[in-house]
């Protein structure tokens, strides 16, 4: 299955820019359906940006946060060819990973 | 007394005139429509009004018409909002029906590039076709069910159809048949006709306030808005097709909207497809 | 000297506890007259029958299908027949009814709008 993070890291000197788009149908739990039921919150709950094993962005989200969200950040301290690693967890269990090269 | 009835006669003889020449003109027939004029006008209308818009910025809809919402914009171009729905449409294109066959078997050059010839006249059906009225009719005629014309499915499919379009000149041919300039001119009615309890035109937002608000929302100019269709609307965190989008603006001037693909619809997008003849496609589209 | 010109007055006058009395009398029976008269008079549009609501309803709907025709519903309408339906199921006939007769304004409303737009639309083209 294709992966659910399309990221996007440009270094720049010292900084390095990171945009991320992540497939995911963050449900907050307060939406019905076209029949009337509560359509069960599913949402990420914790996504980690890591570069050299060190979390240089964590966010813990909730269900304020919409479908397919967009991240963007910067951080200093990596460089080129250097790997990024990112990954989200939510409130049911599930996972995924992805790495990236910064360009 | 012989003045009098001078008069009298040369008044009768004018009024007589007058008669005659508004009856004549009557008679002779309304205006042939003329699509070419409309056409120019309607774009010369619109260059006019945002002299500092470039020609081709239309097609870009609210964008053109404010500059914070265009860098916005541009920053999410980078990443756009529609790109699963893209992917899920290039998957979708390429997957053959239960016989066998492809979409790329029911349209002309595979079905790539070809977004800037919908809608077309179908001289055969007397009808304007639209491309999600196509792809329907090529999965019907391979045993395949139709997809809503306002679900994700199909707003897949015409995103890819629009992207590998992308910057292709809007093409709209009027076919010298009578039908034809009367779905055109149904479909130009239709655009001005005021409805729903608030008594809106498309015009009536697209025509006379491009660029204003309505709500939160900044509108967008009608030159060039069916160019990037489908559109990932926030609003909506989906995609959309044009049928949603017709719709969705009937219920928002509370009219109650018609069947999707109706005869209005049809024709609506049949006019506003040709009067943006020229402007470039540049869907699909992500919109507020 | 003023000039007494009623009856009322000229007990108010007489300043009498008698008088005072006789005028609350006069008072309260114009009161409950006019009391009576108003009644009589309100009560047929308080109290719907559900013959009413049936006659307005039909009414309504009969206008609405003549908007559906020329293709130009409006969703206020809808929404008001709707109400109706749903206030008559539930006995409530003056709600009914008054929903009814609004969603036939509307309905009358909307085919007007497509009528004049027949030709009103030419006054927004762009020429």
């Amino acid at each position: 299955m294709a992966s659910t993070i399309r990221v996007r890291a440009t270094a720049n000197g010292d900084t390095t820019e990171v945009q991320a788009l992540i497939q995911h149908p963050m449900d907050s739990g307060f939406v019905k359906d076209a029949q009337g039921q509560i359509i069960p919150p599913h949402f990420i709950q914790q996504l980690t940006f890591e570069h050299n094993g060190k979390a240089v962005f964590l966010a813990n989200w909730g269900a304020a946060v919409s479908k397919d969200p967009y991240v963007k950040f910067s951080f200093k301290g990596a460089g080129k060819g250097d790997d990024l690693k990112i990954s989200w967890v939510d409130n049911k269990g599930a996972t995924d990973t992805t790495t990236a090269k910064i360009q | 007394m012989r003045v009098r009835a001078i008069l009298t006669s040369a008044v009768a003889a004018l009024a007589a005139a007058a008669l005659a020449c508004a009856a004549a003109s009557a008679i002779a027939a309304p205006d042939r429509p003329d699509p070419v004029a409309d056409a120019k006008a309607f774009q010369n209308f619109f260059t006019r009004k945002f002299p500092k818009v470039k020609y081709e910025d239309f097609v870009n809809g609210p964008y053109s018409m404010n500059e914070d919402l265009h860098r916005q914009w541009e920053e999410k171009e980078q990443f756009p909002p529609y790109e699963f729905a893209l992917e899920a449409g290039k998957e979708m294109f390429a997957t053959p029906f239960k016989n066998g066959k492809t979409y790329a078997d029911c349209f002309p050059n595979k079905g790539n590039g070809i977004r800037q010839n919908y809608p077309y006249f179908d001289e055969k059906e007397g009808k304007v076709v639209t491309l999600e009225l196509a792809l329907n009719r090529c999965r019907e005629a391979n045993g395949e069910a139709p997809y809503s014309y306002v679900k994700d499915e199909m707003a897949a499919l015409t995103a890819y159809m629009a992207f590998t379009s992308r910057g292709n000149k809007m093409d709209i041919k009027i076919p010298d048949d009578p039908r034809a300039l009367e779905a055109y001119e149904n479909g130009k009615r239709y655009f001005y006709t005021r409805r729903g309890q608030l008594n809106f035109s498309c015009a009536t937002c697209h025509v006379q306030s491009p660029g204003e608000r309505i709500r939160a929302e900044i509108l967008a100019p009608a030159l060039g808005i069916m160019n990037a269709m489908p559109i990932y609307r926030s609003e909506w965190s989906s995609m959309g097709t044009t049928s949603r989008r017709f719709m969705t603006c009937n219920s928002q001037t509370r009219a109650v909207p018609l069947e999707p693909q109706s005869d209005e619809y049809r024709d609506v997008e049949y006019f506003l497809s040709y009067v943006a003849n020229g402007l470039p496609i540049s869907g699909p589209g992500a919109r507020p | 000297m003023s000039m007494i010109r009623t009856r009322r007055a000229a007990l108010a006058q007489s300043g009498n506890r008698f008088s005072d009395k006789i005028m609350l009398k006069s008072n309260m029976r114009n009161l409950v007259l006019a009391a009576v008269l108003l009644m009589t008079g309100v009560w047929p549009a308080l109290a719907a029958s559900e013959a009413d609501y049936k006659a307005a309803f039909a009414a309504a709907e009969a206008a609405e299908k003549q908007a559906d025709q020329l293709r130009n519903k409006w969703t206020t309408t809808e929404a008001q027949l709707a109400a109706a339906k749903k206030a008559a199921g539930a006995g409530d006939f003056d709600a009914a009814t008054a929903a009814a007769r609004e969603a036939e304004a509307l309905a009358k409303a909307s085919i007007f709008q497509a009528t004049s737009e027949k030709e009103r639309w030419k006054n927004m083209e762009i020429r």
